[in-house]
């Protein structure tokens, strides 16, 4: 174990194909913390986050975990390593019931607080629909499915690609308001939001992205609106 | 009495062919490759039964024990080297290279055993019968064929309904980037699923290779009959596979019993009908 922060992006370039999407981008997170990402749609949160989990290409020693040069390595290998990605837009497996989506997250067997019955515990409404095609949940619930299957993976990180895409803001809260207990058995967080409102309540630190750069960094509760808005905006 | 005799070969012929076909169904269901070489595989099996079976002294179905297991790192093996670099979007290239394996494993075949008709023996199981009741007969064979070919449907669909090697399978075919993030190494699950093909193929090509005589040549009839019982059960269903091998059966049953030239036809025009009437088979599984 290394004594400096979890993760360390360092001078992180990212592509699809010729198209470059991050730019020398360096964020860092420390264990046991919890980060937003904000900016505007095309700012490179996603791709960041896609990077970190390894779908993306990266170089071998801009991504430290743990003191590991993980850059590049391929996403099953970053995932048995303690990276959980939640995907945008959720990404639940259709062919699979709501347990086997949960038990597919736990495949790796990594050691941790995180069983099937705490992920019930923590979505109570997902026990009752366990059997069912995780197709036939609503859009919260289905969050939730794949929040729950981060969580079974024990990751020593956890990245949420915009929980609060496509939900009614009742149940964004919901979902946020069970971040607390997350966050309280250890592990690290990142997430990536447009709602920044939710995103600087639930966390200490925050990064703007804009156009593929950090455009502003500093403790969630220090930042001023209008610095938010000049960053994200880039006016 | 004839007719029932007639039937009930057909379905108990249907049982092999649902083997046939068990695998093909598996490998397209988990990624999407239609393995033109699944019938040259089925021959090949059968062959390595007879070295087994001549260099070792043993019967047809104690081959199996080291058939199944060849076979199965064969496949092993074929995934990881050769078609995992076929995939991708593009569906063309595993086809092309499945392809040229059936012509390498047919020529292959060709060299070593030349294009001699060969066949297993089974001794007096082979020809014995039992009766059902008066005027008609099943052989032990035939009944063993298809009852071991209800074993391996229900094997399949408990691993891939019950089991995490399943819940891999399914998790991969519906995302590969998603189920990589699982921790699942996409290479090894197909790798995994084309082993599993091979194993119901080395099955079936011992099965084959004590009801018939075999040559090098046979491939890719028995691909067909495996395709068309794929198709009249209906994709992604493998009970409706094993349905599809019994139609299939029963059609060139009926056929050669009106004239021996028809077997054949008799099964093909029960398919055309079937994809005439039911474009989505007999029992297509509903997927979203």
């Amino acid at each position: 174990m290394s004594e400096g922060p979890l993760l360390v992006v360092r001078d992180l370039d990212a592509f699809y194909g010729d198209f470059q999407a991050l730019f020398g981008l360096s964020i860092e997170v420390a264990a046991g913390e919890a980060v937003a990402v904000i900016g505007a749609n095309g700012a490179g949160k996603s791709t960041l986050l896609k990077t970190i989990a390894g779908l993306l290409r990266a170089r071998r020693d801009a991504i430290v975990f743990a003191g590991d040069n993980i850059g590049g390595r391929p996403a099953y290998a970053i995932a048995a390593h303690g990276i959980a990605l939640v995907p945008e837009g959720r990404g639940l497996f259709p062919s699979l019931s709501v347990e086997e989506n949960l038990l597919i997250g736990g495949q790796l067997r990594r050691p941790g607080p995180w069983s099937l019955q705490r992920i019930y515990e923590l979505f109570p409404a997902l026990a009752e629909r366990r059997n069912l095609p995780s197709t036939a949940l609503s859009g919260g619930q289905q969050q939730m499915v794949a929040i729950g299957r981060g969580l079974m993976a024990n990751p020593k990180l956890l990245l949420c690609d915009e929980i609060s895409l496509g939900l009614a803001p009742i149940i964004v809260r919901d979902i946020y308001a069970r971040l607390p207990a997350i966050l309280a058995e250890g592990v690290s967080l990142v997430l990536v939001e447009q709602d920044i409102v939710q995103a600087l309540k639930a966390t200490q630190r925050v990064y703007c992205l804009q156009e593929g750069r950090v455009a502003l960094a500093g403790a969630a509760k220090d930042l001023t609106r209008e610095a938010i808005a000049a960053a994200y905006f880039g006016v | 009495m004839d007719w029932v005799n007639v039937i009930l070969q057909g379905v108990l012929v249907g049982g092999l062919y649902a083997m046939f076909a068990a695998g093909l169904s598996l490998i397209f269901g988990v990624m999407r490759l239609v393995n033109i070489a699944h019938g040259d595989l089925i021959v090949l099996a059968a062959y390595l039964a007879l070295v087994t079976t001549e260099t070792l002294g043993i019967g047809p179905l104690a081959s199996l024990l080291i058939v199944v297991p060849l076979m199965a790192a064969i496949g092993y093996a074929l995934q990881r080297l050769v078609l995992n670099r076929t995939l991708g979007e593009d569906l063309l290239p595993p086809l092309l290279v499945t392809f040229g394996l059936s012509v390498i494993i047919q020529n292959g075949l060709l060299a070593v055993f030349t294009a001699d008709s060969r066949k297993l023996q089974a001794g007096d199981f082979e020809v014995s019968t039992i009766r059902l009741f008066e005027g008609v007969y099943v052989g032990l064979l035939p009944l063993l064929q298809f009852v071991v070919a209800i074993a391996v449907i229900a094997a399949l669909q408990f691993i891939f309904y019950r089991t995490a090697l399943g819940r891999a399978f399914r998790a991969t075919a519906d995302s590969q980037a998603v189920a990589q993030l699982m921790g699942l190494d996409n290479r090894h699950v197909f790798a995994l699923a084309m082993a599993l093909s091979l194993a119901v193929v080395a099955i079936a090509g011992v099965f084959l290779a004590v009801r018939a005589n075999f040559d090098p040549a046979i491939g890719p009839a028995r691909l067909i009959f495996g395709f068309e019982a794929v198709i009249i059960g209906g994709l992604g269903n493998l009970w409706g596979t094993f349905a599809g091998g019994i139609v299939l059966g029963v059609a060139q049953a009926i056929g050669a019993h009106i004239d021996p030239g028809w077997q054949l036809l008799a099964g093909h025009i029960a398919f055309l009908i079937i994809l005439a009437v039911r474009p989505e088979g007999l029992f297509p599984k509903v997927r979203t």
